[in-house]
C-alpha cells in the first residue's frame, strides 16, 4: 500500500514537473564560461542549494513563508547544464503561480547569481528577465563641464586678444601721427605698370644698384 | 595710412600652414575607402600618376600666382585679367560654402572629444528601455555606435522634409568651434602661422601613435592583407582613374583661393616650385600613411565581429542542443554542426535559419567613407580597445586638429580678398571682419544642427564644392597660360624667384592638366545627367538602418542653386568688365 503512494506521489510530481509544463521556468548554467578554471561539476548537492535558494525567494513573499525546499521540483536536468523547476503549495498538488515566482526570482536575482558565483548572462532564467542596472547618471553631465571649462578659457583668449589688438592699435595712432608722410604712403601702395605690380621686381632677389639713392637716403634724416 | 602686406615669419610657417590645409579629414576618411574600392595596392598606381601629372602642376600653379601678384583671389585675378575677377568671387563664394559645413565637423569632433572622458564610453552600451527589462529597441536593431551617432548626437530626422529643432547640444559645440577658429584666424597670419606649427604636426604624432597601436591590435594583419593585395583588374577600370584624379584634386584643396591667399604672404623670392612639390608629396604620404592606420583599425574591428558572430552561433547551437557548456569551439564547430545536421535533422532544420553565416570576407567589406567611418567605424573599434578612453581623446584630438587646420585655409581664402580691398578694410578692422565672416557662418550653421541637418549638410559636401571648383581651376589655368600668356608667366617667375622654368611645368599647364580637368567635367556632368534623381541616405529608426530616399524638389532646388551661385560670377563679371569698358570707351571717343 506504501509503495502504491509512493508511486503515486512520484507518478504526480513528474506531472508537476515537466518541460513546458505550467508554471514551470527552464534554467540555463553556463559555469565553465563564466568560471574557466575554477568551474565546479553541477551535482545533486549543488541542485540542493538551487532548490534552497529558490525556497529562500518564495519565502519572503508574503502568504509563502511556509515553502519547503521539498516544495522546488527540478527535472530534465542536461548536460549543458540546464534544467526546468517548479514550485508547489504545502499541498504539494498544485504549482504555485509563475507571476508570483517570476516576481521572487526577480526580487532576489542577485543573491541567487551569488549563491552559485554566476551573473545574469551566465545564470539565465528564460523568461525571467532579469532587472538591468541602469547607467549612474551624474547630476551635471560630465561632457558639460569640459565643455564650459574650454569654452571660456576660450571666450578669455579671444578677448585678451582683441583688447591687445586695440590697445597697439591706440599706441600706433599716437605716435606715427608725427612723421605721418605722403612719400611714406606712395612706398607702401603697390604701383601698377602696365598691368603688372612694381614692387615684386623690387630689393630681394635682384642686385641693388648702387648709383641709385635708395628712399631713406633721399629724405635728409632730423 | 597703409600698411606693409604681412609676411609669414619664415618659409616653414608657410609649409606648415599649406601642409595643415591640405591635410584634412579627406585624407583620413576617404582615400582608404578609395583603395579599398578600386583594388587596395593596385590604387596607387592611378594615384601617383595623377599626383604627378595633376596634383603637383596645378598646386605649383596656384602657389606662383599668389606669390607673384601678392593678393587674395579676387584681386590676384583681376590682376591678370579684369575679366576675370569672377574667378576670385567665385573661389570665395565656394570658400564660403565650405567653411558653413566643414566646421559642423568640428563640432561633431568636440561633440565626441567631450564624451569621451567617461567610463564607459557613452557609445559602447546601450541605454535602457522603459521597465528596464532590456536595451532600448533602436539600439538593439542597430548597434550602439549607430545608436550614439544618429540618435544622441545627430538626433536625425527619418527624411530632409521633416526639419525639427535646433539641437541644443550641437548646436553649443558648433559655437565653441568657431569661436576657437576666431581665436585662430583673429590677428591674421601672425596668430595663423603660429597655430599652423601645431595644427601640421600633432596630427603625425597620433597617426604614429596609431600606426603603433594598430599594427598590434589582434586582426590587424587581416585588414592589412586585403587592403594591400592588389587586383590587377581594377586598373583597367576606368572609375578608377577618375577617382584617383578626383581625389588629388579635392585633396590637395585647389580652386578655394587658399592656396592663393598663404602665398601671396610669402616674400617674393620664395622658392614655390620646391614648395609645391613638398607640400604635394607630403599630403599623398599622409593619406597612404593614414589608410595604413585605418585598415589595421578595420582588420581589428572586422576580425572582433567575425569572432563574436561565431560565438552567437555557438551559443546557439549549445542552447538549442543543449550541449555541454564549452564543448562547441571554433576549431570543431563545422563537424558538429554536420554532426547534428545528421543527427536531429528536424530539430537542426528549425535552428538552421537563425545561424548566421559569418565571413571574415564580408566584414572587411563594409567599406565605409565619410562621417560614417570616422564617428562610426572607428569609434566602434575603440570601444573594444583596452584603456579606450585613451584612445578615443587622442583620436578626436587628432580629428579636430586635422578640421581646424582645414578651416583655417578656408577662412585665409575669404578673409584674404576681405582685408585686401581698401573699401571695407578702410572702414572696418581686421578682427571685426574676421568676427563678422565668423558668425555669419555660424549663424547659418545652425541649419546643420537641426534634426534633418545631417541630411543638408551631405547635400552640401556633395555639391556644394564639386563641379564649382573643376570649371574654376580650368579657368585659372587656360586663364594663366592664354590669356595672360605663359611666356610672360615664366618670365615673371623668373625675376621674381631668380629661377627659370622647367619645360614639364609647362607643358602640364598648357596642356596635360587643362585636358584632364575637362575630362573629369565631363564625366561629373554626365553622371550627374544619367543618374536622373538624385538619392540620399536617410536613417530608418524603425529598422535601425539606412535607406534610399529621393530628394524632394526643394532639395533639389537647393543643390541647383549652390552649383550656380558659385559658377555664375565667372561669366556675369566677365561680362560686367565688358560692359563697362564698352560704356567707358563710348564716352571717352566724342573727347578725343
Amino acid at each position: 500500500m506504501l509503495w502504491l503512494l509512493f508511486f503515486l506521489v512520484t507518478a504526480i510530481h513528474a506531472e508537476l514537473c515537466q518541460p513546458d509544463a505550467e508554471n514551470a521556468f527552464k534554467v540555463r548554467l553556463s559555469i565553465k564560461t563564466a568560471l574557466g578554471d575554477k568551474a565546479y561539476a553541477w551535482d545533486t548537492n549543488e541542485e540542493y542549494l538551487f532548490k534552497a535558494m529558490v525556497a529562500f525567494s518564495m519565502r519572503k513573499v508574503p502568504n509563502r513563508e511556509t515553502t519547503e525546499i521539498s516544495h522546488v521540483l527540478l527535472c530534465n536536468v542536461t548536460q549543458r547544464v540546464s534544467f526546468w523547476f517548479v514550485v508547489t503549495d504545502p499541498s504539494k498538488n498544485h504549482t504555485l503561480p509563475a507571476v508570483e515566482v517570476q516576481s521572487a526570482i526577480r526580487m532576489n536575482r542577485n543573491r541567487i547569481n551569488n549563491a552559485f558565483s554566476l551573473d545574469d548572462q551566465t545564470l539565465e532564467f528564460l523568461k525571467i528577465p532579469s532587472t538591468l542596472k541602469p547607467h549612474t547618471d551624474a547630476s551635471v553631465p560630465i561632457w558639460i563641464i569640459i565643455f564650459g571649462v574650454i569654452f571660456c578659457v576660450v571666450v578669455v583668449a579671444i578677448m585678451l586678444l582683441i583688447l591687445s589688438g586695440i590697445r597697439q592699435r591706440r599706441r600706433k595712432n599716437k605716435g606715427p601721427s608725427e612723421v605721418d608722410d605722403t612719400e611714406d604712403k606712395c612706398e607702401n601702395t603697390i604701383t601698377i605698370e602696365n598691368g603688372i605690380p612694381c614692387d615684386p621686381l623690387d630689393v630681394k632677389g635682384g642686385h641693388i644698384n648702387d648709383a641709385f639713392m635708395t628712399e631713406d637716403e633721399r629724405l635728409t634724416p632730423l | 595710412m597703409e600698411k606693409a602686406r604681412p609676411l609669414w615669419s619664415n618659409s616653414l610657417q608657410f609649409v606648415f600652414a599649406c601642409i595643415s590645409y591640405s591635410v584634412g579629414l579627406g585624407n583620413v576618411w576617404r582615400f582608404p575607402y578609395l583603395c579599398q574600392l578600386y583594388g587596395g595596392g593596385s590604387f596607387l598606381v592611378p594615384y601617383i600618376i595623377m599626383l604627378i601629372v595633376e596634383g603637383m602642376p596645378l598646386l605649383y600653379l596656384e602657389l606662383a600666382v599668389g606669390q607673384r601678384m601678392r593678393q587674395g583671389s579676387i584681386g590676384a585675378w583681376r590682376t591678370i585679367s579684369p575679366y576675370l575677377s569672377g574667378v576670385g568671387i567665385s573661389s570665395v563664394v565656394v570658400s564660403f560654402f565650405l567653411s558653413m559645413y566643414y566646421n559642423v565637423i568640428n563640432a561633431w569632433g568636440f561633440w565626441y572629444l567631450f564624451h569621451s572622458f567617461q567610463d564607459p564610453l557613452p557609445w559602447s552600451v546601450c541605454p535602457l528601455n522603459g521597465n528596464r527589462t532590456g536595451y532600448d529597441e533602436e539600439c538593439e536593431k542597430a548597434s550602439s555606435t549607430q545608436y550614439f551617432w544618429y540618435r544622441k548626437t545627430l538626433n536625425i530626422s527619418p527624411s530632409i522634409q521633416e526639419n525639427g529643432s535646433v539641437q541644443w547640444e550641437p548646436a553649443l559645440c558648433l559655437i565653441l568651434a568657431w569661436l576657437m577658429v576666431y581665436l585662430c584666424i583673429l590677428r591674421g597670419t601672425e596668430s595663423t602661422g603660429k597655430v599652423v606649427y601645431f595644427t601640421a604636426s600633432l596630427p603625425y604624432c597620433v597617426l604614429l601613435i596609431y600606426l603603433v597601436r594598430g599594427l598590434t591590435l589582434h586582426g590587424a594583419t587581416n585588414g592589412l592583407a586585403y587592403m594591400f593585395t592588389p587586383k590587377m583588374e581594377q586598373l583597367a577600370n576606368p572609375r578608377a582613374w577618375i577617382n584617383a584624379a578626383t581625389q588629388i584634386f579635392f585633396s590637395l584643396g585647389l580652386g578655394f583661393g587658399t592656396l592663393i591667399a598663404f602665398a601671396s604672404y610669402n616674400e617674393p623670392s620664395n622658392n614655390c616650385q620646391k614648395h609645391a612639390i613638398i607640400v604635394s608629396l607630403i599630403n599623398s604620404f599622409t593619406s597612404i600613411f593614414a589608410s595604413i592606420v585605418t585598415f589595421s583599425i578595420y582588420g581589428f574591428k572586422a576580425t572582433f565581429n567575425y569572432e563574436d558572430c561565431l560565438n552567437k552561433v555557438i551559443l546557439l547551437l549549445t542552447n538549442s542542443f543543449d550541449l555541454e557548456d564549452g564543448f562547441l569551439t571554433v576549431s570543431n564547430l563545422e563537424q558538429v554542426k554536420d554532426y547534428l545536421e545528421s543527427t536531429y535533422p528536424s530539430k537542426y532544420s528549425k535552428v538552421f535559419p537563425q545561424i548566421e553565416n559569418c565571413s571574415l570576407e564580408s566584414e572587411l567589406n563594409t567599406a565605409v567613407q565619410g562621417t560614417g567611418l570616422a564617428f562610426i567605424v572607428y569609434s566602434e573599434a575603440i570601444k573594444n580597445m583596452e584603456v579606450s578612453q585613451l584612445w578615443s581623446v587622442l583620436y578626436f584630438f587628432m580629428l579636430l586638429m586635422l578640421g581646424m587646420g582645414s578651416m583655417l585655409g578656408n577662412t585665409a581664402a575669404i578673409l584674404t580678398p576681405l582685408t585686401d580691398s581698401k573699401l571695407i578694410s578702410r572702414h572696418l578692422p581686421k578682427e571685426a571682419i574676421s568676427g563678422l565672416v565668423c558668425l555669419s557662418s555660424c549663424a547659418i550653421g545652425m541649419v546643420f544642427t537641426t534634426e534633418a541637418g545631417n541630411y543638408w549638410f551631405d547635400i552640401f559636401n556633395d555639391y556644394a564644392a564639386t563641379l564649382s571648383l573643376l570649371l574654376i581651376v580650368l579657368v585659372e589655368t587656360v586663364a594663366v597660360c592664354y590669356l595672360y600668356g605663359l611666356r610672360r608667366f615664366e618670365s615673371d617667375l623668373a625675376s621674381m624667384t631668380g629661377r627659370t622654368l622647367n619645360w614639364y611645368w609647362k607643358a602640364m599647364w598648357a596642356g596635360v592638366s587643362p585636358l584632364l580637368i575637362i575630362s573629369l567635367f565631363v564625366f561629373y556632368l554626365s553622371d550627374y545627367i544619367l543618374t536622373g534623381t538624385l538619392q540620399y541616405q536617410a536613417w530608418d529608426a524603425s529598422q535601425g538602418q539606412l535607406v534610399s530616399k529621393n530628394y524632394p524638389t526643394h532639395a533639389l532646388a537647393v543643390i541647383g542653386l549652390l552649383v550656380a551661385s558659385s559658377i555664375m560670377w565667372i561669366p556675369l563679371m566677365a561680362l560686367g568688365t565688358f560692359i563697362m569698358r564698352c560704356l567707358r570707351r563710348g564716352g571717352t571717343a566724342p573727347m578725343a
